[in-house]
């Protein structure tokens, strides 16, 4: 009997043509999704002489575009991308782990209420908050500092993630209470108990939310146009808009600013895969 | 900021835990009320950074929408209570209307569109062998890639001359130049493309793991009744993924209506309006206008339309389960 993995039974065609049809489907599907991305790497060494031409196949290789690329100031900004991912990651985590470990670990009234608050804010685009959202980075309540015009402006904010504190919390409900008490018994202060006993459970929701929040923070742009005020607090997605406004700069050169812009994401995503998928899944699934 | 939380904890924590050990042999009753106490107290100082950060970056903001929303804001003047005017001016536009219009379009196209691709990906892409693996990981690529990388590598593609790469590639197959972004006609339907570009993949991973949890055994026992693969799917793997498509659904009719970046770096609502969508029409208004009571009730009845959705989905999900 043929045996049935998949809805569509495609793994148990056998035979040339069969093959052949399957290999050109695949072919087909990577050239539509993959190829882009390929075309910007290939073309990022080559020599870019119109603003037409993206090429799958390396010819005239040179560094010029990159060159060109770092003559505009690109390093600044891919620097200034690096330090929000990493500023962001480090304040998501960190306020996202405090946050878990006391709605997952402890009973207090008003859990309920804080978790739906949380929750609601999935509902709430950044996009729509844009406008107040730049008046309250101008002046932020009570301790009344500006944060437009700095880095500053672009990391805090992240801070405030749903999807961190639900994903977070969903892993810290899972641990044994009997490890955190015999903890306890041990004497061990609720800083102990988080750092040595409950994280180390939770390596894998770690991994998920290092991934989503690299992701998520290479992928903002409202955020950093509020913020930015000039060119020196550009992230990469900025100078990518302003470099192509400048007619002096070619498309060879935008070409490489955005394969720059391209390669740390894949190379996280890649090495960081399965948790993504992991997270992704999960998190869709549940809802 | 950063260091907030970790500080907290620590210094907050172990003192009362420690006082608290002798104490519960002698006063057992009193120790209960007291250690209670310095719980409640504990666990909202772990809660203290997320929520001073929710409160200042989410809740702030949007009380900040709802109250300008029905005002005229004047800098330096103080603000003017207008009643629904605001809304009136945003119902009555034209502009507004059109753009409207225009997400609606773009919401649904992308919503539809993106599920169909992600629906075939998915189907042709299940499975375990090493080589499916590899074709999903390409596949996926879009999926993580920066909208302002996807922006700038589509408007090089979309390029409109005939030798642009777009119309290279449709050339082999004899389909002649477009003018794609720059083209009123083609514009919206160019972003629609991008936008499902983007997210067919992510639905795919979701339709994935959907399939994933089919019964194998049904797949099996239709075979055995003579089911071809087509009915296989249409009467055994699609009514076990019924909640798996309400949430595709959802997440991407939501992430339609806010569109934005998309439309900012591709066309910035050109040519001649023919891709302005309530969010760009919004930042317009709002931060280069200055008309900040208007954009504001603008931003409302976009963040109404969503909840709204989401909303409806929840009920029509809580029905499906019945």
């Amino acid at each position: 009997m043929r045996q049935l993995d998949t809805a569509l039974g495609l793994g148990s065609i056998r035979g040339p043509i069969g093959r052949i049809v399957k290999v050109a489907l695949y072919a087909l599907v990577v050239f539509i999704f993959a190829g882009p991305l390929v075309a910007l790497l290939v073309s990022a060494f080559g020599r870019v002489t119109d603003p037409t031409r993206l090429s799958l196949i390396p010819h005239d290789l040179t560094l010029d575009n990159f060159r060109g690329a770092f003559h505009q100031g690109v390093l600044r900004y891919l620097a200034n991308s690096l330090i929000v991912v990493g500023g962001g990651l480090l304040l998501q985590i960190a306020v996202s782990v405090s946050a878990a470990y006391a709605l997952a670990r402890k009973q207090f009234p008003g859990v309920r209420l804080v978790l739906l608050l949380i929750l609601a804010t999935m509902m709430l685009p950044e996009e729509i908050l844009a406008i107040p959202l730049s008046l309250v980075l101008a002046d932020v309540p009570v301790i009344h500092v500006n944060l437009v015009g700095s880095l500053a402006g672009m990391i805090v904010p992240l801070g405030a993630w749903a999807f961190a504190i639900l994903v977070m919390t969903e892993f810290m409900r899972d641990v044994p209470l009997e490890l955190e008490e015999a903890a306890r018994i041990d004497g061990a202060g609720e800083m102990r108990i988080l750092w040595s006993v409950i994280l180390p459970v939770c390596r894998p929701a770690l991994g998920v939310l290092g991934i989503f929040g690299f992701t998520m923070i290479w992928d903002q742009y409202v955020l950093p146009l509020l913020v930015a005020q000039d060119s020196r607090q550009f992230t990469l997605a900025l100078a990518l808009r302003s470099l192509r406004a400048d007619d002096q700069v070619g498309t060879g050169v935008i070409i490489a600013s955005a394969l720059l812009a391209l390669l740390p994401s894949v190379v996280v995503f890649l090495a960081l895969q399965r948790q993504f998928m992991r997270g992704l899944t999960s998190g869709a699934i549940k809802g | 900021m950063t260091a907030a939380p970790v500080r907290e904890g620590p210094t907050a924590a172990p003192g009362p835990a420690r006082r608290r050990r002798p104490a519960r042999k002698q006063r057992p009753a009193r120790r209960g009320r007291r250690a209670r106490w310095i719980g409640y107290a504990t666990a909202w100082l772990w809660l203290a950074p997320a929520l001073i950060l929710f409160a200042l970056f989410k809740f702030v903001p949007m009380a900040r929408a709802i109250s300008m929303s029905f005002k005229e804001v004047r800098p330096y003047l103080g603000d003017r209570w207008v009643g629904l005017d605001n809304y009136r001016a945003v119902l009555g536009d034209d502009a507004f209307r059109a753009a409207a219009g225009h997400t609606v379009v773009l919401a649904v196209g992308e919503t539809i569109g993106s599920i169909v691709v992600g629906l075939i990906l998915a189907l042709l892409l299940e499975g375990t062998a090493r080589h499916l693996w590899f074709v999903r990981t390409a596949v996926f690529l879009p999926t993580v890639t920066a909208m302002a990388v996807v922006a700038a590598l589509w408007r090089i593609i979309y390029y409109p001359a005939p030798d642009g790469a777009l119309n290279s590639v449709l050339g082999w197959v004899g389909l002649g130049p477009g003018q794609y972004l720059d083209s009123p006609h083609t514009s919206l339907w160019s972003v629609m493309a991008v936008g499902i570009w983007r997210s067919a993949p992510y639905d795919m991973m979701i339709f994935i793991a959907g399939l994933a949890g089919v019964d194998r055994t049904l797949y099996e026992a239709a075979a055995a009744d003579g089911a071809g693969p087509l009915r296989r799917l249409w009467h055994v793997a699609f009514p076990s993924m019924r909640p798996v498509f309400t949430i595709v659904v959802t997440l991407a009719a939501i992430r339609g209506l806010r569109v934005f970046t998309e439309i900012f770096l591709l066309t910035n609502g050109g040519p001649s309006g023919s891709t302005e969508v309530v969010m760009t029409l919004v930042y317009k208004l709002g931060l280069e206008r200055n008309e900040l009571g208007i954009a504001s009730a603008g931003s409302i009845l976009l963040l109404v339309a969503t909840i709204v959705l989401t909303l409806l989905a929840q009920l029509l999900r809580r029905g499906n389960h019945k």
